[in-house]
């Protein structure tokens, strides 16, 4: 629990934390909320010897309405994006995602687009992000480009960010009126989902699940069958083409399962 | 009001809750040294060489040590103690601070580093390579059983011991023989991570002159520390004073003598420096020792009518490495408890003990009196089942003296029961419950096919606690007596001072005490200061651990105050020119039969007494009585919990409903305090019912040490609790009082798993294993659809 020596410096701009990164390469890691990052440093498991911390860039914390899409600032935290009554109005299914992280400590430190870029599968807000169908702005030495959220996460704890790169914004389409539903199951309530399920209906249906895959994943089984008029006999295939990791809490037929019951409880409550 | 039975606030919780209060980690000293221990990544191997040079040129390192060259420094006479032998012949392979040649759990330290800094202490014992030679390790008690491996290479048998208590093996033969149903019944007692909210660590600073050494620990026993500790080391224990600050919990792991606690005290003894060490929360589930890890087998025979006729038990307790402290006494501790609240004519009880290759085992939080409850109120359920009638009847139909009151009852263990009513408590805990209600419901939604379903789990417990009548601990080979020490001294301004030997860790003794201490001496209770947990204000002292503290060293407190009293009668009636025999104390003054007008408070004769002006011929200056008290017996609280679960059986969650205990634990000094105890205690049994297990792969390693993987609730997961009481006084001791320590963990996990059971019982699943996880309780469910009932 103790973490290897590292050296550690703040960045006053993102253009600054990108020049940090463009220096240090891949011995250097941004420090957001700290809210992964810091345990894995704990454990040992990551031994960064740069840490940047991008902590104080107020400038990238805000929610705007930017007409077809709500625009959020990378290091807003989970408690702001919860307590946003514009965001709770235009895609109310991030707002709420992000209360069912963690504990309220963990949500007073971490930040969307820190969650977003450690790309964990067993994270709530990089399913919330897919099924909303959203995006990342991302910045780097050459300027900026913008992925869809299926783009970024391309494996386990794996994101098309370059070394030298950050994200900046996440912009997520306006969907206020359509159905959602986020569905996560766990043992204990600061945990996170053994499986989780993100619904949003629409006239192009969303489902993303949560740590049934190696990387953050949408389902397109679940997907065509919703768009195909299928209703809550759509989660019938949620267990079918994925790949669920395996731990204490869960084998690979019980997520299986799991995945089923809670697409179903979602498409319902989304369609109610 | 009496200020015994108030529900005064803790005086202990602002310091506490602002941060004030200090801890081990918080004592600073110039000059300390870190060890950093270079633990053993495997559970069971042979150390074949140690490379300890490039951790000795880090930076800041000033020295490394493995296990061979300490044993050489002749920093200890002794291996560290197992206090409770619990048979002649007990196999118990010495436990050195370091391992020497072979390791036998992962964890188990191999060489240290000693550093200026704890992250160079860290860093530097990353940097120390040993070369292990892997043996194949013993990783559970049934592979212990087995024997076909050795958890010690040296040895030719995993066990350790057989300990039998059967009084009578003819009657228990009978009583099955003529029985008309027999149950039996096998159980899962997982290995739990004690987990105390602060993690344990030791500080040892040697005096510069003199050659005294003060150590300060996380500890829940610096009294018998000190005494093992010299013991141990061969420094003379006049030259130890051990110092608990704050301690941030316990549940019985901080109750041991441990390699890091031996080796900062000799090190620092022999060095001339502080040595210091703090555990961190994965270093913890390693290396401090765990609690249950018991497979129990339990049989019941009954006459047709479900009355009980014997009940036989065996247990294969899983020892760990080594034998700590009390290790091979935890699960006797429970043996007396197998009968439960019930009238059983014939009691058998037989134990093994095994070593394998896991962290050692040793007291948590009930030390085997959970696990005996557990067993006992499961059967009574699967019982109650075959005889066709419910929970609550079985158990009214064989309680202890019908369920009437008694006192002093001799029971098949041996044991006398000093009080108990068991029938009122059983009416009230479900008359609070709404038991019928519940089971109505539980009806209607099994109508239903609802897919949720509710289980109500029943239990009625006793316990063991106000450890202990040391000759009674003399029978059962325990290294220690159960007395308890005080020392009351009223000080000239008025205001009294207690030391205790009993050694809090949250628990509340400076409220209680002074909550005693003015009653009995009609002060106000903010007028007494408590010392405690230092061994050079306190000098005796048994510590604090199996519900004592109140029940024993509560006890002496009381006895000293009524001797303080009656000595200032005496120097009351000298300076009043009254008779002894004509003076009343009542509110904190005596006055004179007959002559209302005349009085003197004690706070004035306390003045008086130090003066010593006007004191009878012959009498000592000064008010101040001390007591160790040896209590006669054990006390027996009891009660009944009900608890209410949710189960959704698309995904096998188990919700917590309701949970409601009645609880009797005597009399009751401050009822907030015995609240917040129950609390917590049944928090913890509920924890191991659905939350909580060490998980081992097969090698050995724990694949859960952090407190991400290990699953200890938050108040999220429980609902609020219904406590209430029933107040059957003890006749132990004068106060009535029993204990309420760990009350509600004696209980919790059996009242759980009884209401996952009863949920899951149209299926003809009739037990499951703990913790009851969503993915077992849902698999179980699919096996009983498909046909197979657990």
């Amino acid at each position: 629990m103790i973490p290897a020596a590292f050296e550690y410096m703040v960045a006053d701009s993102a253009d600054a934390a990108i020049a940090a990164l463009a220096e240090h390469g891949d011995e250097a890691k941004l420090l957001a909320g700290g809210h992964s990052l810091i345990p894995l440093m704990r454990f040992r498991l990551a031994a960064p010897a740069m840490l940047v911390d991008i902590g104080r860039l107020d400038d990238l914390s805000y929610i705007n309405d930017a007409g077809d899409h709500i625009a959020i600032g990378a290091m807003t935290k989970h408690h702001v994006l919860e307590a946003s009554e514009l965001l709770a109005t235009e895609a109310p299914l991030l707002s709420h995602v992000a209360g069912e992280v963690g504990d309220p400590s963990v949500r007073h430190r971490g930040t969307l687009g820190g969650s977003l870029a450690h790309g964990d599968p067993a994270s709530d807000l990089p399913a919330a992000l897919l099924a909303c169908g959203g995006s990342l702005v991302i910045k780097g030495p050459n300027g900026e480009r913008v992925l869809d959220a299926p783009d970024f996460f391309t494996g386990f704890l794996e994101t098309a960010l370059a070394d030298d790169e950050i994200v900046t914004e996440i912009r997520v389409p306006k969907a206020a009126g359509v159905g959602w539903s986020y569905q996560k199951f766990n043992r204990r309530a600061q945990d996170w989902a053994i499986v989780g399920a993100a619904v949003m209906l629409g006239s192009d249906p969303k489902v993303a699940l949560v740590n049934m895959g190696s990387a953050p994943m949408r389902h397109g089984g679940v997907e065509s069958a919703l768009a195909g008029g299928g209703g809550a006999d759509a989660a019938s295939v949620a267990g079918d083409d994925v790949d669920p990791p395996e731990d204490l809490n869960a084998d690979a037929e019980y997520r299986r399962h799991l995945a089923r019951v809670l697409v179903g409880r979602g498409i319902a409550e989304a369609t109610a | 009001m009496s200020a015994i039975g108030a529900p005064l606030k803790r005086r202990e919780d602002p310091k506490l809750l602002s941060g004030e209060a200090k801890y081990v980690d918080d004592i600073q000293v110039p000059g300390q040294l870190w060890m950093g221990m270079v633990r053993s990544p495997m559970a069971h191997a042979k150390i074949e060489s140690i490379d300890t040079s490039e951790a000795e040129a880090h930076e800041g390192v000033h020295a490394v040590y493995t296990g061979p060259q300490l044993q050489e420094m002749g920093l200890w006479i002794a291996p560290l103690p197992c206090a409770w032998p619990v048979t002649d012949d007990m196999v118990n392979p010495p436990h050195y601070p370091l391992a020497t040649d072979e390791v036998h759990h992962v964890g188990e330290i191999v060489a240290i580093v000693l550093a200026d800094s704890r992250y160079g202490a860290v860093d530097a014992a990353e940097l120390v390579i040993v070369d292990y030679e892997p043996l194949e390790a013993v990783a559970s008690i049934a592979a212990a059983r087995d024997g076909d491996t050795m958890a010690h290479s040296d040895l030719d048998s995993n066990k350790s011991f057989h300990w039998p208590l059967v009084p009578d093996p003819d009657a228990l033969d009978a009583a099955f023989a003529n029985a008309t149903h027999t149950i039996e019944a096998e159980f899962v007692q997982q290995r739990l991570i004690p987990a105390a909210m602060e993690p344990r660590g030791v500080l040892a600073v040697p005096s510069p002159m003199g050659g005294d050494v003060t150590l300060y620990s996380a500890t829940q026993v610096p009294h018998i520390l000190k005494v093992m500790a010299a013991a141990t080391t061969g420094i003379p224990e006049s030259k130890i004073r051990v110092i608990a600050p704050s301690v941030g919990g316990g549940f019985g792991a901080k109750l041991n003598i441990n390699p890091d606690e031996i080796l900062a005290i000799s090190l620092a003894n022999k060095l001339g420096r502080a040595v210091r060490w703090t555990e961190s929360r994965t270093e913890a589930a390693f290396s401090t020792h765990q609690g249950r890890g018991q497979l129990q087998k339990i049989e019941l025979a009954a006459d047709t009518d479900g009355k009980l006729l014997g009940c036989r038990v065996h247990v294969d307790a899983d020892m760990g490495a080594y034998m700590m402290l009390i290790t091979p006494g935890v699960p006797l501790l429970g043996s007396f408890l197998y009968t439960g609240v019930y009238d059983v004519p014939a009691f058998g009880f037989t134990c093994d003990g095994y070593f394998t290759n896991l962290t050692p085992t040793d007291a948590y939080r009930g030390a085997g009196r959970p696990e005996a409850s557990y067993a006992i109120e499961r059967a009574m359920d699967i019982l109650a089942a075959e005889v066709g009638i419910g929970p609550d009847e079985i158990r009214r139909r064989n309680y202890l003296g019908g369920g009437d009151y008694f006192e002093n009852l001799e029971v098949p263990s041996t044991l006398v029961f000093d009080s108990g009513h068991y029938g009122p408590n059983l009416d009230k805990a479900l008359e609070l419950a709404g038991y019928e209600e519940l089971k109505a419901e539980q009806a209607r939604r099994r109508e239903a096919g609802d897919s949720k379903q509710l289980g109500i789990g029943l239990v009625t417990y006793v316990e063991i606690c106000g450890l202990a009548p040391s000759r009674a601990l003399g029978g059962l080979n325990y290294g220690a007596g159960g007395w308890e020490h005080a020392t009351v001294r009223l000080l000239p301004t008025g205001k009294a001072e207690v030391v205790s030997g009993s050694t809090p860790h949250g628990q509340g003794h400076e409220t209680t005490w002074s909550q005693i201490v003015g009653d009995k001496l009609g002060i106000p209770p903010e007028d007494v200061t408590v010392l405690h947990s230092d061994t050079a204000i306190s000098p005796l002292g048994l510590d604090t651990y199996g519900s004592r503290s109140l029940a024993v060293g509560g006890v002496a407190i009381a006895a000293a105050c009524d001797k303080v009293v009656e000595k200032a009668k005496q120097i009351a009636a000298h300076q009043m020119e009254a008779s002894a025999d004509d003076l009343q104390f009542e509110a904190g003054a005596f006055t004179v039969s007959g002559s209302p007008d005349k009085q003197m408070a004690i706070q004035e004769i306390a003045f008086g007494a130090f003066t010593a002006h006007d004191l009878p011929d012959g009498m000592e200056p000064n008010l101040q009585e001390q007591v160790t008290f040896d209590p006669p017996n054990f006390v027996f609280p009891f009660g009944t919990h009900v608890c209410t679960v949710e189960i959704d059986e698309d995904t096998g969650n188990v919700e917590l409903l309701s949970y409601v205990a009645v609880d009797d634990c005597g009399t009751q000094i401050n009822p907030m305090i015995v609240e917040g105890q129950l609390h917590g205690g049944i928090v913890q049994g509920v924890a191991q019912a659905l939350w909580e297990e060490a998980c081992y792969d097969e090698d050995g390693n724990l694949t859960n040490p952090s407190l991400m993987d290990y699953l200890v609730p938050s108040p999220t997961e429980v609902p609020s609790m219904v406590t209430d009481y029933t107040v059957t006084p003890s006749t132990s001791n004068p106060l009535g009082v029993k204990g309420a320590g760990e009350a509600g963990t004696i209980s919790s996990a059996a009242a759980v798993m009884n209401a996952v059971v009863d949920a899951l019982s149209p299926y003809g699943i009739r037990d499951m294993d703990m913790p009851a996880t969503p993915q077992r309780v849902w698999r179980t469910i699919n096996d009983a659809k498909n046909g197979g009932a657990a």
